[in-house]
């Protein structure tokens, strides 16, 4: 077990590792460097100067070279700083990546609670009409464009209804915990949405497989309770194949939480990394990326330890 | 698609039986039991219909897609202009028709492009196997679990002429398209390469396969002529399903100014400002949405009824 998991774990590591390089060179293929946005904004920079200043900050030199002192500097965890918001790097990121997690643990945790039921009731009554409209519904998740889902659920709740906020992360001035929730709703019903339809329609298939499997007729056979045989007996294999998919929706999760969050103006992960590549913010866009990145690796990493605890077969020896 | 042999024909004929069916009919009646890919097809066929035929529509109505009046911004609608006008003053139907040509070329070229380059790393990983197979799955596994759309951002942002493009095609207003054309086919290769590899796989040791061997046919050979067309039936429902993520995929980075860029009109970039509208002119954000929405629906209906058709184990289901 051990040995696997630091195998996994170098494993993401270099996985990380090379992201940060491939990142980081087409961060600098952006338009504009930082001396270029320094010399529109001051009209008495020569272009000796500004080749001076490009020496000064290393930006003459190549690619390999500046990689390489980033990824020294960045071991000893100098990240650098924001040219945005005028912060070193990890004060920015850290915070933000707090409230992406608040908004993915809940749309993942609300719509495993809503997928589990429907997959197993759907896969109980094939071709029932809860069935079709269940499938109806996931097909229709999966289609829809996550900013115009967003999109409808402000028009419907902010601005028919009126009853949610339309965007933002609290009222100002009050601080109390149901108003920043009231403002999480939309979000994470967003999220929910898009996320929940994955899930429902493997764990159906997983299910009627499983369902038809002799030891479900052995355990009805000798007696045991229907839900028992449902919710004990077939769930449990029907999860194997369901929580790669649960593993594999985080990262759509989290491309799923770019869109949400710069629709809601919710001040996350994914809305810091669009904004600071729209305004070249490198360093911020680079960590953003490789958080990003590093999150989704060590949840497939989780669900793969999962699977051990699911399915005895599988050891990790 | 296979034919019967005259031989085959020859042998029923003889035996008294009835000609068999041919397969294409077999797999149409199959596909017609899918309600959902029925009607799916029917509204690609409108969309496509439309599509192609913008520009007699345009000269037709006499209302130019991309002609600017600010005294007639934010119009409702009227009978000049069926969906009112954007806030240039522009015909929104005009524009919608237009955006559909380039979210389905999109959607189209991409998803052929997507399948090309996953099917030559799916037959070269499944025939060559060892090491070369190990590498590119392990590719394949570490680029699904990566988060796609930051990562899409970032492309998207990448300077053309810091590549080394021509300043003459950096220029190109069509660079957008095919920017946007070649990075979602970077990221999306991934599903076709599986399945293709799988075939591969499951057929190099069959006899055809070892008799082409035997006859010193070329690899290339055996790959394209020999097992490729064994694997079209898969790669048309990955190519129709991925058709769908593509188009969800451009619509989001338009949205988000990364895309298509203005004034070529796509339907996710009618909706770059919807935010800025939904108080005044909700309509207008919705009707991009909806046909986005209607697209990527009818492609997933029909990639899900392709799949039933080719798969003769659920006939009778």
């Amino acid at each position: 077990m051990t040995r696997f998991l630091s195998l996994r774990f170098l494993q993401a590591l270099l996985v990380v590792l090379v992201m940060s390089f491939v990142v980081y060179s087409l961060i600098g293929l952006m338009p504009g460097d930082p001396i270029d946005i320094m010399l529109s904004g001051d009209p008495n920079m020569t272009a000796a100067d500004a080749a001076r200043l490009r020496a000064h900050y290393g930006l003459d030199r190549p690619l390999h070279e500046r990689y390489l002192e980033w990824l020294g500097n960045a071991a000893r965890g100098d990240f650098g700083f924001s040219r945005q918001h005028h912060q070193p790097v990890l004060a920015i990121v850290l915070p933000r990546l707090l409230n992406t997690l608040y908004l993915m643990i809940g749309a993942f945790v609300i719509s495993v609670a809503i997928a589990i039921p429907a997959g197993v009731y759907a896969a109980r009554h094939p071709r029932s009409w809860v069935d079709q409209a269940i499938n109806l519904f996931c097909f229709a998740g999966i289609s829809v464009p996550t900013f115009f889902l967003a999109l409808l659920l402000i028009i419907l709740f902010a601005v028919k209804l009126g009853i949610l906020p339309a965007g933002g992360m609290k009222t100002i001035g009050q601080s109390s915990f149901t108003d920043q929730l009231r403002y999480l709703i939309l979000p994470v019903m967003t999220l929910t949405i898009i996320n929940i339809a994955q899930i429902t329609r493997y764990l159906r298939s997983g299910m009627i497989e499983v369902l038809r499997e002799d030891y479900i007729r052995t355990a009805r056979a000798k007696g045991a309770h229907e839900s028992r045989v449902v919710w004990r007996h077939a769930l449990r294999n029907a999860m194997i194949p369901t929580v790669t998919i649960m593993a594999l929706e985080c990262g759509t999760l989290l491309s799923g939480a770019v869109i949400t969050e710069t629709m809601f103006a919710y001040l996350g992960m994914g809305k810091l990394i669009l904004d600071s590549v729209l305004a070249n913010d490198f360093n911020v866009a680079l960590i953003g990326l490789l958080f990003a990145c590093s999150v989704t690796l060590f949840l497939n990493l989780v669900a793969d330890l999962l699977y051990a605890v699911l399915d005895p077969r599988i050891s990790y020896r | 698609m296979v034919s019967l042999s005259p031989s085959e024909t020859l042998i029923r004929d003889e035996a008294g039986l009835p000609p068999a069916t041919r397969p294409a009919v077999l797999i149409w009646r199959r596909f017609r039991r899918h309600k959902g890919a029925l009607i799916g097809g029917a509204v690609l066929v409108a969309l496509a219909l439309l599509a192609v035929l913008a520009p007699a529509i345009e000269s037709w109505r006499g209302q130019d897609h991309e002609a600017v009046n600010l005294f007639n911004r934010f119009q409702p609608a009227s009978a000049e202009h069926p969906l009112g006008t954007d806030d240039l003053g522009r015909d929104l139907l005009m524009r919608l028709i237009y955006g559909g040509r380039i979210s389905l070329f999109v959607g189209l070229v991409t998803a052929c492009l997507t399948a090309s380059i996953g099917t030559v790393i799916g037959l070269v990983s499944g025939w060559y196997g060892g090491r070369v197979d190990a590498f590119l799955m392990r590719l394949c596994d570490g680029w699904i679990t990566l988060p796609l759309l930051p990562l899409l951002i970032v492309l998207a942002a990448v300077d053309p002429t810091k590549v080394g493009l021509p300043a003459a095609i950096a220029k190109s207003p069509d660079l957008s398209l095919y920017r946007i054309v070649l990075i979602i086919s970077l990221v999306a290769w991934t599903t076709s390469a599986r399945l293709v590899r799988g075939v591969t796989l499951s057929l190099k040791t069959r006899d055809f396969v070892q008799a082409a061997v035997a006859q010193g046919a070329s690899t290339a050979r055996i790959l394209f002529v020999h097992i490729l067309p064994n694997a079209l039936s898969p790669i048309l429902v990955a190519a129709t399903l991925a058709s769908g993520n593509i188009i969800l995929l451009e619509s989001t980075l338009s949205f988000f100014g990364l895309g298509i860029q203005p004034p070529v009109a796509s339907w996710g970039n009618i909706l770059t400002n919807a935010q800025e509208i939904i108080w005044s002119q909700p309509m207008q954000a919705i009707y991009p949405g909806v046909l986005i929405f209607a697209t990527v629906i009818s492609l997933n209906f029909v990639g899900d009824g392709l799949q039933d058709a080719f798969d003769p184990r659920t006939e009778g289901r």
